[in-house]
């Protein structure tokens, strides 16, 4: 039976944030050509970052964005802020020595999948358990598209690419369970084709403080075409996309008729109705690092319960960020040692005379 | 009874026994009480690459050798007057490098049949001939010690572990010195433990009184204070040097100091001695990796600050992508590169002369960054602070050349005051100085961009690894832009020669038969070798390279007025094929590449054969 899909609305709560000056989203176009094939997902990304910009209490001078190599790295040039395009997987790097000196600025790294968990994994990773407050936008098209079409780290098995004709035989990252084994202290998923969710989860990733996490399905339409189709489009959507949010039964489905019930830790698909009712559907809680680990893995573990791909905030908590520490240790020494004599240091312990 | 007393002119001691036996610090400690009685000198430690190599073995043998005297001293010297050998490894792997008549104090303790075993001899060389023509003393050291400790109450492991300062009491003695040093040393050390710090203070004491009352040492020897420059001096060794400078250059600017970097030997005691100094507004990071240490302190110098990274040559060859970043960005950057010997892994604790090529060359691209190096322990904090002054004012990342032998080698150091450092400007544009669109690309009359940091109103723009077009910054693929960029990028670098002193002769005159040009740590061994010629009579001079990208602007001239040009270097000939590349001269290589210093007796041969 095809599922009637009205469009759904997000209807999650935007964090309360206020306005910077009375900039506008064009504010933050800057002039240079975009050159991402006509399609691209990155178009919306880029259009929803460029709307919630004039909304994040933040002066564009104390804004920068951070990229490494493929083509979601093109984004700082598009945007009318401060910016890098680095080299192939550092981009989390250059941000942590960034924010180490500069706490105050508000710090974007734009990464893909191939960028940011192939090359540039180890630095993700560590980025993560340091918890730099910055905000990782990880966007995932399970394809390398700027050097033509190879297969990812995201790849699903057996992707069939000009790299492995016969399929790929690399089992995949699932992105969110890798922050989470990180120790991420923000984990959340989005996707490209739904801008109200997109925006906000960019505006919650950039109130988290500490790393935030979050990963966007981004269609390559040229090379991995429709790759998140069953989670994007209108028909399938409602019944494949789980909208997870906190403190709210996690339902799902063209008439929100199912739900996710979990018996002891194991999830199952439960339709509401004659057996079940709405009171018997797990309630999201985003402090919950037991259930968000079952959530962010469960497709994977309970292949056959056909349970639905989850999208949303999965994790958050607070943590001391690495930055703060930073300064806290150089503000410490400068308690208990005063400030630096250079003098006494050139000098050292032990000096002599000669006359 | 009282003792003679014999006048040295300089000495040259080796302290060697197993990395476990505390010998470096036995050396380190001669070495601040022989700078403080106002001697100069020079060191090289020498030690394994396992933290506790295997016990008793040739490999495990850790030493220290130094060099002191009344007069100057460039060199720890080629071979020793005194060997403190600690056991019959220690011996076996040192006697070669003792003078006849030199003094050899044994531990008799490490020549039971196992030691001798571990060593390789067949018979014991305390009993033969082996060691007629030195002046042995055979000391049971361990058992000495022991009997010292008798009433503390520490275990006999424990015990044997203050035997180093046992030596250092007698040797202490017999040079004529008193210990006071090393006891406030002692006393600071194990503040918090009163059981070691009493066992190392008696064993020390022990020693000292052990050569006072024994009739086996019947002189002592005394060698006069140097004559050197007036002026407050300290010891120094290279990398605590290099950090010295660094912080001076990061405090003059005003610029808070970030060091990204990840633990690699030598290099990592600049870490930790910037680690120690946060009250200067410095922050150390330890990276996960040599890229991410690169990389983020790119990100402070995006930021505005002082970045630096540290490494050494395996590190130098994951930091290269980021060095070709860092050159297309044209940020400031340092990057420190404490060199070992090589290829991969090589030879990790054993110094080397073999990364020039890679510093000058190493990148993809054409990639040019400049170069500098230090040559002694106390010129990493000239180098290091020019390095800062040379990449803020430029805008450039630069490179630092030390080696292991300068970075663990200490020296006295007749230290500047902050106020006499050079002035270093910094151009941070601190605010939007047109209307105009901000173009991060504009040059100066030296080619040099403006450093226009994230948080600063209207100056909002992206750059990159992309090439960039001129002026603009913008991204562009114009053939003729790539051209032209590539040919700016090499000019600024080049254009740095007029800003950097013209290369002088060291010592000899500033023309004539033979120069020998050196670079880095074969400093000390080139200087004594021609000095100890010319003396002799030959017509030799010795000039030494600090600036290796670009040349200083007269060196072509200056190589051109000696009728031959000698180029000694601890690789397989590097920087000879930059001078024959850029001067066409017939310059000749002398090349030792065994992980240890060229010593002048060896080069003053090479020297005489050439000049014949």
């Amino acid at each position: 039976m095809k599922i009637k899909a009205p469009i759904r609305k997000a209807t999650i709560p935007k964090p309360e944030i206020e306005n910077n000056g009375g900039l506008s989203s064009k504010d933050f176009v800057s002039g240079q050509e975009v050159r991402w094939c006509p399609g691209c997902g990155d178009y919306s990304i880029l259009k929803q970052m460029q709307t919630i910009l004039p909304q994040i209490g933040v002066d564009k001078k104390d804004i920068v964005f951070i990229s490494g190599i493929g083509c979601s790295s093109r984004f700082p040039y598009y945007l009318d802020t401060f910016g890098m395009h680095s080299i192939h997987g550092r981009a989390t790097a250059i941000a942590s020595g960034l924010k180490a000196t500069r706490p105050e600025l508000s710090i974007w790294v734009v990464s893909g999948d191939g960028d940011g968990l192939s090359i540039g994994g180890n630095h993700m990773a560590h980025l993560l358990r340091r918890n730099f407050n910055v905000n990782v936008l990880l966007f995932n098209n399970e394809i390398y598209g700027l050097t033509k079409g190879q297969y990812s780290p995201t790849s699903k098995v057996s992707t069939v690419t000009k790299s492995t004709p016969l399929g790929s035989i690399d089992h995949p990252f699932n992105p969110a369970a890798f922050a989470m084994g990180s120790d991420g202290s923000f984990i959340a998923r989005t996707m490209d084709r739904d801008p109200k969710h997109l925006q906000t989860m960019l505006l919650r990733s950039h109130v988290h403080s500490g790393t935030s996490f979050l990963e966007i399905y981004q269609n390559c339409n040229i090379f991995n075409d429709g790759a998140f189709f069953d989670y994007t489009e209108k028909e399938s959507k409602p019944g494949n996309a789980l909208f997870v949010e906190h403190g709210k039964p996690m339902r799902f489905g063209a008439d929100n008729e199912y739900g996710i019930r979990l018996d002891g830790t194991r999830p199952q698909v439960i339709k509401i109705g004659d057996e079940y009712g709405v009171e018997d559907v797990w309630v999201h809680d985003e402090k919950d690092i037991i259930k968000a680990n079952i959530l962010i893995r469960m497709e994977a573990n309970y292949p056959d319960e056909k349970l639905p791909r989850p999208f949303g905030v999965f994790y958050e908590t607070n943590r001391p960020n690495y930055e703060v520490l930073m300064q806290q240790q150089v503000d410490n020494a400068l308690v208990q040692k005063g400030k630096g004599d250079l003098d006494a240091l050139i000098a050292g312990n032990e000096t002599w005379v000669i006359n | 009874m009282s003792k003679i007393i014999e006048e040295k002119q300089n000495v040259v001691i080796k302290f060697a026994g197993d990395s476990g036996d505390g010998m470096q610090l036995v050396g380190t400690q001669f070495t601040n009480n022989t700078a403080s009685v106002g001697h100069d000198l020079g060191t090289f430690p020498d030690f394994p690459a396992e933290i506790r190599a295997p016990q008793g073995t040739l490999p495990g043998v850790s030493g220290f050798q130094i060099h002191f005297g009344s007069t100057e001293i460039y060199t720890p010297g080629d071979t020793c007057d005194v060997l403190v050998a600690m056991n019959a490894a220690a011996l076996k792997s040192n006697l070669r490098n003792v003078n006849q008549n030199g003094i050899i104090i044994l531990n008799t303790a490490g020549f039971d049949s196992r030691n001798l075993k571990l060593a390789g001899y067949q018979d014991n060389p305390l009993d033969g001939d082996l060691l007629n023509g030195f002046i042995v003393y055979k000391i049971d050291i361990t058992k000495l010690t022991r009997d010292a400790l008798e009433e503390v109450e520490l275990g006999v492991r424990d015990k044997d572990r203050s035997k180093n300062m046992f030596v250092l009491g007698f040797i202490y003695w017999l040079y004529n010195r008193t210990p006071e040093n090393t006891i406030q040393f002692i006393e600071r050390k194990f503040k918090n433990d009163e059981v070691v710090r009493e066992a190392n203070i008696r064993a020390l004491k022990a020693g000292y009184n052990y050569a006072d009352i024994t009739e086996a040492f019947s002189s002592r020897f005394k060698v006069q204070p140097a004559k050197m420059a007036p002026g407050t001096y300290r010891s120094i060794t290279g990398n605590p040097a290099l950090a010295l400078g660094l912080i001076a250059a990061a405090q003059k600017t005003g610029l808070q100091l970030f060091y990204g970097t990840y633990p690699i030997t030598p290099a990592s005691d600049i870490l930790h001695e910037l680690a120690r100094h946060k009250n200067f507004n410095v922050k150390t990071f330890q990276a996960e990796d040599e890229i991410a240490a690169i990389c983020s302190s790119i990100g402070a110098a995006f930021g505005g600050n002082l970045g630096i990274t540290g490494t050494s040559g395996p590190g130098l060859a994951l930091k290269a992508e980021a060095m070709g970043l860092a050159v297309m960005l044209e940020l400031p950057l340092i990057i420190l590169n404490v060199q070992r010997a090589g290829p991969s892994t090589g030879l990790p604790t054993k110094t080397e002369q073999s990364d020039l090529l890679q510093a000058v060359y190493g990148r993809n691209g054409e990639c040019p960054m400049p170069v500098i190096a230090a040559s002694t322990p106390s010129s990493c904090f000239e180098v290091a602070y020019k390095a800062v002054k040379m990449a803020l004012e430029h805008m450039t990342p630069v490179l630092v050349l030390s080696d292991g032998y300068i970075a663990n080698g200490a020296e006295p150091w007749k230290f500047p005051k902050a106020a006499d450092l050079d002035e270093i400007n910094v151009s941070v544009v601190t605010s939007k100085e047109s209307e105009e669109k901000f173009m991060p690309y504009l040059r100066d009359e030296n080619l040099v961009r403006q450093w226009a940091v994230p948080g600063t109103e209207g100056l909002e723009h992206r750059i990159g690894g992309l090439e960039k077009e001129d002026v603009t910054g913008s991204v562009s693929y114009d053939p003729e832009n790539h051209q032209k960029m590539v040919k700016i990028r090499e000019a600024k670098v080049e254009k740095i020669a007029e800003f950097i002193p013209e290369q002088e002769v060291d010592s000899g005159k500033e023309s004539g038969k033979i120069l020998v040009l050196g670079w880095g740590s074969t400093y000390g061994s080139i200087k004594s070798a021609v000095t100890e010629l010319i003396h002799e009579g030959y017509d030799v001079s010795h000039a030494h390279l600090t600036y290796i990208k670009p040349f200083p602007r007269n060196l072509g001239e200056l190589l051109h007025r000696f009728e031959k040009v000698l180029i000694p270097e601890i690789n397989n000939g590097q920087l000879i094929k930059m001078i024959r590349d850029k001067y066409l001269i017939d310059a000749k290589g002398y090349n030792k590449i065994k992980g240890t210093p060229i010593t002048k007796n060896e080069l003053k041969e090479e020297i005489i054969k050439m000049y014949s």
